[in-house]
């Protein structure tokens, strides 16, 4: 045989010398990681096979973690400012003297008024601990990125059935054979989601992507309704008025497991209209279709009758499922009427309609496994209805995007696909309704830790935290009445309303982890500014800024002192069950960090720069009755601190021996074994609890078992929302808290307590005509991708994506720039075509544009020389209406940021520009620059 | 494709240098002593400094002398060896030729013979790749044929044949453009067909795979002005062939000063054609950018 | 060795699905990192924190747009390219120092470094832009299929698969051999049609794309769940549908002895 001569060849060459599994951190995904070391040193990092999240797979931003902790822009040793705050001026300093400084003024606020500090951190995970932190140092004026990010989501999920998409619940991707994904780009599912739809196309699922823009998921959606931005809520509603019209609905699933047979006071004079009717121990009524008689939704045997009336002291009520159909029958939502507003033609609404109600109801299954419900009854099996869907912050990002996320569940829940086979389901500790969530406290004192924890759901005007006379407590103004739901408080807002110290001043941002004087921010010139305002008497608006990266990102040159982060491969960290751990709908899972490799710089963990703090300020929870430290470091804090008995940060191999899940008391081994099992712990949920979480007893049971809740708290999905009413009836006057005049008609018209759509932005197209729209890269994380080598490749700059309309219109070619203009201001841009997209509709990548000087890049790169951001002309506020009010450009009921509510025009610049504009002096870089070439190889 | 120097300055050169020798092998003219050896000495230097130019663009030079092995397949390798062969053969005719003042016939024949035949293999490095449709032709190999053959005949002082051969090749060259600048279109090779994805309908790139350059793009894509193309067209025929035609038919027995100028213009228009034989082939990789 | 095996035992190589890649560049990545680690020089990047950072890689993925023949919106393919290790493989066959082969054993093509000298010829020959020069190592590089994987001892047996295939979040890419008619390679290949790439070359690549599913198609609706039939011409209706309705869900009257329900 012609067999050449080859060069013999080492098939089976060394891998690595040794390989340590931990945890991704490029995302919020939490993959588990397989990172390969040679001699010390990472040399290749791939997916953890046995992880529940990825099972083995990773993405491209993980891969290229390498470049990440070997970036150039890494910090160094702590900072302090020398220079003006932007110009990047800084001298290095030591520890002892960063952490003196940063305890001088944590100490003399807390001592007078704690208030003063606001600490904010972004996308970090570990907001169980930064927020216990902050509780016990006393100020009111903490949250997270969630405000800005998808609180509509969260919110409206766990207002709507006690979960939400985002991280709460995943499509039931084994069964599910129609999967309709609504305004994602990437998610914070990441992988899992590639997975899922990987796994629906082998198997010939259908795919429906609802989203402007055709590209990633929805490039391979098997149809694509390229709705027009800001309209989903009525194109939902749409096939809600189909789907009732027809009478595809699950009748049976809401009457057992939904408000809808819950009698509503349907008497508009009464103080209690819309209200439920309750009986005297509080409890639901419902009309029980064997006795004809009002009776507790959760008696046993009950049939709750969705044809319910009751008069009752001279009072009608309804229920709340013929509130819901006569609302969404009327022809406002027949398809001919919202298809021209929506970009989407009224016989595409209806074949949707159809294709979900023959899944939902045709294709229909039981699995063999019995189950009881709350209510004691036996169910012989699991009826399965393969309807899956999924959305984030496409819907969410809009200042009508709570509503339509409710809209969205209450789509489901018709169609009785949530936590039922095929269908939607939740990842514990989720499902958790509204109830079960704490309220939001501001209750602060000098010297005092806050009288309970930030966040959470308020149930009504009485949880709002405002002063008597309405002024909200906290300088995010979150859960006051201009967003009275604003469970993740709203990070965008901090800076300007302390810039304008409105509702008050405050001394001290502290910040983590969040690049607020750039991509992270709305009107990011003006934030530059308010960051650099000094007053009369030459000294900062904002007094002082302290600020925790790992990289010389933007924000580090606006900060007075730069507490340098490790890198993730550097540090402990705790994914937790307390926080958003990395369960999955069939098991409770959690996960941590550890050092694989010891930092070469001197950087500490955040984590652990925060509990030295804390003891040095002698903060409860952190110092025993002598004040001595409780806690060494973060890693200490994962495995001692016990948030309740028993309960900690870490869920596995508690106990005395680590025999224990959930409960139990601290295991010192713990992290020991963590790591021996590959940094996750995971633990399944018995099959018959799997499904119907929310009313399933096995379910209930099986979570009190593990510490996930206290006692069984089954509930029933609201469709209507009775917190939401109340807030409507105090803008009708009812009630000792009343809203201001100024917000009572949006109040009344926006919290809605049956979902609504109303136009999200400033509706009056004529001089904006555009909607302009970001989208995830999926091999970028916002800011951080740009210093890593590999990806900066991938994305290195972003043109501005026309639609054929457009492009035509106004006679485009490849090269040219556009000027685009909002009403708040005007960028000019590189622009390219793309015609899978909506007519209307214009996008760039999110967070590619980079600052002059920053992440250790030459001041030439292209991320700064052609690259921008659009937030240059989103503003946090809305232009004004000529009402003398500025109002802010969030959601009404939640402060959601509405990013994608931006209106555009667009022209073509004759004379392009040498690049995009605005350009912005360039700032100093703390580590200075990068080498010229890379030939990255650990071995040999 | 990306017009490098070093390749340009090496075919320009090294196919002068090889015709000028297969005219000395063939005794026109015949020449011993000095003479010849300033002959020798023009077309050696042009056909080695060629053949060196090109090593500038090897990327890992040390193992150029590999390139020897691969006869079978390779015509980049044939090219070498025979470059080499004939280089020697004609080495030893050139020394008969000087140092002995002999001239051996069949060994001049046989190194002539081989001259052309490493022009020859040169073009077909070229004319194999079917990437490259413009090149894949046979009128790759018998231009460059003709234009080693012209510019030796000119270094050789062989005027009459000269100003024919410059003629011929003027003619082909101008069809060989225009059956050139339809070549890639008739193969056949698009954007679908690259893809895949003609059968679904009309493709167009969306975004390309790194918004970075690449190897690729540099070497393979070269977008070139349809205007500049034409200019240059017209100094590679005036300059390259139709001026040192007209200055040869002009004075037949043309002296050295003149030949040598003949010579210089005929070099100067080969760069001229030789830069925009790469610049203007498009190589079909192109078609996955949507850019040719 | 630069002729061509005249047959393989087998022919290793990867099939992509394009319905299924959601163009994450995850495969590219990962391919960047094992490869620079691993198989002869690093794949290098010049100017990498700078105003052209370029380096090399030997998988990228495409974004194309179709405007279909039949009408409808246009539609977003991402396509991975790399080395399809060609049958006919003429990058091989213009390699001059024998740098350049293809294994007879299972037809991978690879490029021994030891002899490349950096010519460039190669991807030249290449119609599928799958070899890239190296700028600093000044040696081609390309695909290996991972040839330092898939038999590699030193790791689990699942895990000897391409780094591209095994990162893949979506499953879009399979490993095998295509030469073996009853793998599963082979099998995807011919139930959905496995194309190859600029066939007109005769290359005949081994690595095979599978066509993206037919999109925004009507057709089928209509025979598989025809539209919704209204049973609710009304909103007034709307109350006695649902009696009728629950009649048939509980198999009872629905709540007749409340005499508490709306009628009509
Ligand atoms: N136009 C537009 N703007 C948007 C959005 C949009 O869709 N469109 N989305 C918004 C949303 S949802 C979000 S979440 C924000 C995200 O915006 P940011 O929260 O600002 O996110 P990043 O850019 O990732 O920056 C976070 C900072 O964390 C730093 N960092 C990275 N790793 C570490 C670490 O290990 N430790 C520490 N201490 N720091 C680290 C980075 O260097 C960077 O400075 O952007 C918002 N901005
Ligand atoms: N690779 C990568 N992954 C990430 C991040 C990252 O930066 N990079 N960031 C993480 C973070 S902080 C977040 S918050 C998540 C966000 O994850 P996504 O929710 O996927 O966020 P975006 O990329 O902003 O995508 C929003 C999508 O909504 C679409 N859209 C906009 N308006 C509308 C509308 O009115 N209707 C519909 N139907 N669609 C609309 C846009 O076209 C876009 O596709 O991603 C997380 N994951
Ligand atoms: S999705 Fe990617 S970046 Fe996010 S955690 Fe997973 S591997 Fe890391
Ligand atoms: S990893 Fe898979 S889904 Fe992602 S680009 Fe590559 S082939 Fe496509
Ligand atoms: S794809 Fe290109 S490099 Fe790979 S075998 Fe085929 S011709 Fe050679
Ligand atoms: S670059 Fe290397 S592998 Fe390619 S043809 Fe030249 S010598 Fe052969
Ligand atoms: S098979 Fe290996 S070398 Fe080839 S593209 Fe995939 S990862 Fe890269
Ligand atoms: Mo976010």
């Amino acid at each position: 045989m012609n067999r050449p001569l080859q060069p013999m060849l080492d098939t089976s060459p060394a891998v690595s010398d040794e390989v340590r599994k931990t945890t991704c951190y490029m995302c919020a995904c939490r993959c588990g990681i397989n990172v390969h070391m040679k001699s010390g040193k990472v040399a290749y990092i791939e997916g953890n096979r046995d992880h529940p999240v990825n099972r083995g797979v990773l993405c491209a931003k993980g891969s290229a973690g390498i470049m990440q902790i070997n970036a150039p822009s890494r910090l160094k040793k702590p900072l302090k400012r020398v220079g003006p705050r932007g110009s990047g001026a800084f001298e290095e300093i030591e520890w002892d003297e960063a952490l003196e400084i940063a305890t001088g003024h944590l100490k003399r606020l807390r001592d007078e008024a704690p208030e003063k500090l606001a600490f904010f951190t972004g996308r970090d995970q570990s907001q169980s601990f930064t927020g216990f932190w902050a509780q016990a140092y006393g100020t009111p004026n903490y949250a997270a990125h969630g405000g800005f990010c998808s609180v509509n989501m969260a919110a409206g999920g766990i207002y709507t059935m006690g979960g939400a998409f985002w991280e709460f619940g995943q499509p039931d991707w084994d069964r599910a054979k129609l999967f309709m994904i609504f305004g994602v780009a990437e998610d914070h599912d990441s992988n899992p989601i590639k997975m899922g739809i990987g796994k629906l196309k082998a198997r010939g699922a259908k795919v429906i992507g609802v989203n402007p823009i055709r590209s990633g998921y929805n490039a391979v959606a098997d149809e694509w309704v390229g709705i027009t931005p800001g309209t989903d809520g009525l194109f939902i509603l749409s096939l809600a008025h189909e789907l009732l019209k027809a009478g595809k609905v699950d009748l049976d699933y809401l009457a057992r497991f939904t408000n809808a047979p819950v009698l509503v006071n349907d008497d508009p004079g009464s103080p209690d209209h819309g209200l439920f009717l309750r009986d005297s121990r509080g409890r639901m009524l419902v009309i029980d279709r064997r006795t004809g008689k009002p009776a507790p939704f959760d008696r046993k045997g009950v049939q709750p009758d969705l044809a319910g009336r009751l008069e009752k002291d001279g009072r009608t009520h309804r229920t709340v499922f013929q509130l819901l159909a006569e609302r969404y029958l009327s022809d406002d939502y027949a398809p001919e009427n919202v298809a021209g507003r929506c970009g989407v033609p009224a016989r595409q609404i209806r074949r949707i309609a159809a294709e979900l109600a023959h899944v939902a109801f045709e294709e229909a299954f039981e699995l063999p496994i019995e189950w009881t419900d709350f209510r004691g009854d036996a169910h012989k099996t699991m009826t399965g209805r393969p309807v899956a869907m999924h959305a984030m912050r496409g819907i969410s990002a809009h200042a009508n995007g709570f509503q339509t996320a409710r809209a969205l569940h209450v789509l489901q829940i018709l169609l009785g696909t949530v936590e039922v086979p095929g269908g939607f389901r939740f990842k514990p500790p989720y499902p958790k309704p509204p109830e079960a969530h704490p309220k939001p406290h501001a209750g602060h004192a000098p010297g005092k830790p806050l009288d309970g924890p930030h966040l959470g759901y308020p149930l009504g005007p009485e949880h709002l935290l405002v002063e008597d006379d309405g002024t909200p407590k906290r300088i995010d103004k979150a859960f006051s009445w201009e967003n009275p739901m604003s469970a993740h408080g709203l990070m965008h807002m901090v800076i300007s309303n302390a810039h304008a110290g409105d509702p008050y001043k405050i001394d001290t941002l502290f910040m983590f982890m969040a690049n607020m004087s750039w991509n992270s921010s709305m009107n990011t010139e003006g934030v530059m500014k308010m960051l650099t305002d000094k007053d009369e008497n030459g000294d900062y608006v904002i007094p002082n800024i302290i600020y925790s990266d790992a990289y010389a990102s933007e924000m580090v040159a606006y900060a007075d002192l730069v507490l340098p982060d490790t890198t993730y491969l550097e540090r402990h960290d705790c994914i937790s069950l307390l926080d958003r751990p990395i369960c999955e709908a069939d098991a409770i899972a959690d996960s941590i960090r550890w050092p694989v490799i010891e930092p070469d710089r001197d950087v500490r963990g955040f984590q652990s720069v925060l509990i030295d703090l804390a003891v040095r300020l002698g903060l409860p929870g952190f110092v025993d009755e002598d004040g001595k430290a409780l806690y060494k470091d973060y890693a200490d804090y994962m495995v001692n601190h016990e948030r309740r008995p028993g309960v900690g940060p870490l869920a596995g191999w508690r106990g005395k021996d680590g025999t224990k899940v959930g409960r139990g008391e601290p295991n010192p081994k713990q992290l020991e074994r963590y790591i021996e099992n590959g940094g996750f712990f995971i633990h399944h949920i018995p099959d018959n609890a799997a499904y119907y979480k929310p009313w399933n007893k096995a379910y209930q049971d099986w979570a009190v078992e593990v510490g996930l809740y206290d006692a069984p708290a089954p509930y029933i999905f609201n469709l209507y929302s009775e917190p939401l009413r109340k807030f409507q009836l105090a803008a009708e006057g009812h009630g000792e808290r009343q809203p201001p005049e100024h917000l009572r008609a949006r109040i009344r018209e926006q919290l809605d307590p049956l979902p609504i759509w109303y136009p999200s932005a400033e509706d009056g197209a004529g001089e904006y005509p555009y909607h302009a729209l970001t989208q995830r890269p999926m091999a970028m994380y916002h800011s951080w991708g740009t210093q890593n080598a590999w990806l900066r490749q991938l994305h290195g700059r972003n043109p501005l994506y026309l639609p054929t309309e457009i492009w035509e219109r106004h006679g485009f070619r490849e090269g040219d720039f556009a000027r685009v203009t909002s009403p708040h201001g005007s960028i000019t841009v590189p622009v390219a075509h793309h015609a899978a997209l909506n007519g209307k509709t214009v996008w760039t990548w999110n967070a590619i544009g980079k600052r002059k000087g920053a992440w250790a890049l030459s001041e030439d790169a292209p991320e700064a020389t052609r690259g921008f951001l659009l937030n240059h002309i989103i503003h946090e506020l809305l232009p004004p209406r000529g009402d003398g009010l500025r109002w802010a450009n969030s959601d009404p009921v939640t402060g959601q940021a509405a990013w994608f509510d931006l209106r555009v025009k667009i022209e073509r610049v004759d004379a392009p520009p040498a690049g995009s504009q605005p350009q912005f002096p360039p700032i100093a870089s703390p580590v200075g620059r990068g080498p010229k070439n890379l030939a990255w190889k650990v071995g040999k | 494709m990306h017009p490098a120097p070093s390749v340009i300055f090496f075919s320009t050169l090294s196919g002068a240098g090889f015709g000028l020798l297969a005219f000395l092998g063939i005794g026109m003219p015949v020449v011993f002593g000095w003479e010849a050896f300033g002959h020798y000495f023009v077309a050696y230097a042009l056909a080695v400094g060629g053949l060196v130019a090109s090593t500038f663009h090897l990327g890992n030079p040390k193992n150029a002398i590999k390139a020897f092995s691969q006869w079978k397949t390779s015509w980049l390798s044939r090219e070498g060896i025979m470059a080499v062969a004939s280089l020697l053969v004609m080495g030893l005719y050139a020394a008969s030729e000087i140092f002995l003042g002999l001239r051996v016939p069949w060994l001049g024949w046989l190194g002539a013979a081989m001259s052309l035949f490493t022009v020859f293999t040169t073009s077909m490095i070229y004319a194999q790749l079917k990437t490259v449709p413009r090149w894949n032709h046979p009128s790759t190999p018998v231009l460059f044929l003709l234009y080693a053959l012209a510019g030796g005949a000119i270094l050789a002082g062989n005027g009459n044949i000269a100003l024919v051969l410059l003629l011929i090749t003027a003619a082909l060259q101008l069809l060989a453009w225009r059956a050139g600048d339809r070549r890639f279109a008739a193969r056949g090779s698009t954007i679908e067909t690259a893809t895949g994805l003609g059968f679904m309908g009309k493709v167009r790139q969306f975004e390309p795979p790194h918004t970075g350059s690449n190897y690729l793009l540099r070497e393979m894509v070269h977008v070139i002005g349809r205007k500049h193309a034409r200019t240059l067209r017209i100094i590679a025929i005036a300059a390259g062939l139709l001026a040192p035609a007209a200055l040869l038919a002009v004075t037949p027995e043309a002296p050295l000063a003149l030949l040598a100028l003949a010579g210089a213009l005929h070099l100067a228009g080969v760069f001229a054609q030789r830069w925009l034989f790469f610049a203007e082939a498009e190589h079909v990789v192109g078609l996955y950018y949507d850019r040719r | 060795m630069t002729e061509l095996p005249r047959s393989t035992e087998r022919s290793l190589g990867l099939v992509i699905d394009l319905d299924t890649c959601v163009g994450c560049h995850a495969c590219v990545i990962s391919c960047k990192g094992w490869n620079t680690e691993n198989y002869g020089v690093p794949l290098s990047d010049v100017d990498a924190y700078g105003a052209d950072p370029h380096g090399t890689f030997l998988n990228r993925v495409h974004a194309y747009e179709v405007q279909p023949k039949t009408g409808g919106p246009a539609q977003t393919v991402h396509f991975p390219k790399s080395c399809l290790h060609c049958e006919d493989a003429p990058c091989v066959t213009v390699c001059p120092t024998g740098a350049s082969y293809k294994r007879a054993e299972d037809g991978i093509v690879l490029v021994n470094e030891d002899d490349c000298m950096g010519c460039g010829l190669c991807a030249w020959a290449c119609p599928y832009g799958a070899r890239e020069l190296d700028e600093l190592a000044g040696v081609m590089k390309k695909c290996t299929l991972c040839v330092d994987r898939i038999y590699n001892e030193n790791l689990p047996e699942e895990d000897r698969v391409p780094s591209c295939v095994r990162t893949c979040p979506a499953g879009a890419r399979h490993f095998g051999d295509l030469a073996d008619p009853d793998s599963e390679v082979s099998k995807l290949v011919a139930e959905r049609g496995g194309m190859d790439l600029m066939p007109e070359l005769g290359t005949r690549p081994v690595n095979k794309y599978l066509p993206p599913r037919p999109r925004d198609r009507e057709d089928k609706i209509d025979i598989l769940a025809p539209f919704l039939e209204p049973v609710i011409e009304e909103p007034e209706g709307f109350l006695g549908w649902l009696d009728r309705a629950l009649g048939a869900v509980s198999g009872q009257g629905a709540g007749k002895e409340t005499g508490q329900k709306e009628s009509g």
